[in-house]
């Protein structure tokens, strides 16, 4: 167990959670693709704070912020897609396309 | 000991985490997902932060339990009868991570990375909760009040009847129209 990889890890999740964002159709979906990214940020936090400055908290303190990063994204995220369904039975980003012209 | 269970949880969080955009089945890749988030909270566990270890634990078991019920409400196919891919631009999404995580990667392996300084507290979790509430004492009341925001937009956005449709576009009607009476103005 090295920091180098840890980071390894956390940079496949990161990539992993980013190839979901950007090819899922279903909103529902993309959080996932998020929340996975935000793990691996979670887990290069930690392995920073555990390698580098174990003495500081501030390693810490960016895992609290991440965690919170991803309940902000989860609740938002859910409230946009109930706004959107009920305006218009939508829940594949494809269909929600009409603010991009 | 440390390098068996480091090798379980990093290959399951990635194995799972990938597995999370392979199955058919919602449930199935939600529960997928939070396979791959607790093996994330687990090595935080490994590195000695155990408190914000099972805050992760705890906070995802419920989180994915709450996606997996919005799964079940929005999805066209939540139970993954039928085979079929809801994907678009596989092809330039696999460039996309390939190329980033190549960058990371030469990053990480070629960085100079600092010696450890310093040596951990015995109580991190006092360490945090010092510095929450003293030196990052800001960062926790913007914590504090991004959450307050979220409770209040999360609301706005979720109700279905706002108070124009109560009480019309210049707010002045005389009594609320509401399709249930009682409540407040009648």
């Amino acid at each position: 167990m090295t920091l180098e990889l840890l980071l390894l890890v956390a940079a496949a999740l990161f990539c992993v959670g980013l190839f979901g964002a950007l090819t899922q159709q279903s909103i529902v979906m993309l959080m996932m693709g998020l929340e996975l990214m935000l793990g691996g940020v979670i887990l290069a936090a930690a392995a920073a704070w555990h390698y580098i400055a174990p003495a500081a908290a501030d390693g810490q303190v960016l895992i609290v912020l991440a965690v919170t990063a991803m309940a902000l994204e989860m609740a938002v995220g859910f409230a946009v897609v109930t706004a959107l369904f009920r305006s218009r039975e939508v829940d594949m980003t494809d269909m929600a396309a009409e603010l991009k012209e | 000991m440390d390098a068996a269970v480091f090798w379980i949880l990093a290959v399951l969080a990635v194995v799972s985490g990938v597995w999370v955009f392979r199955f058919d089945s919602m449930a199935r890749a939600t529960f997928s997902l939070l396979t791959s988030l607790l093996c994330v909270g687990g090595l935080v566990i490994l590195l000695g932060l155990d408190y914000l270890g099972i805050v992760i634990v705890l906070m995802m078991t419920i989180e994915m339990a709450i996606m997996a019920v919005f799964m079940v409400m929005y999805m066209m196919n939540p139970a993954g009868l039928m085979p079929m891919t809801m994907m678009h631009n596989k092809k330039g999404a696999a460039v996309v991570c390939g190329l980033v995580f190549a960058l990371l990667a030469a990053g990480i392996l070629l960085a100079p990375w600092p010696a450890r300084r310093g040596k951990a507290p015995a109580d991190p979790t006092m360490e945090l909760g010092m510095s929450l509430m003293g030196p990052q004492m800001l960062t926790m009341m913007t914590l504090g009040l991004a959450l307050f925001a979220t409770i209040v937009a999360t609301v706005v956005l979720a109700t279905r009847r706002g108070r124009y449709d109560r009480l019309g576009d210049d707010l002045r009607a005389r009594r609320a129209d509401d399709p249930v009476r009682g409540g407040v103005g009648q």
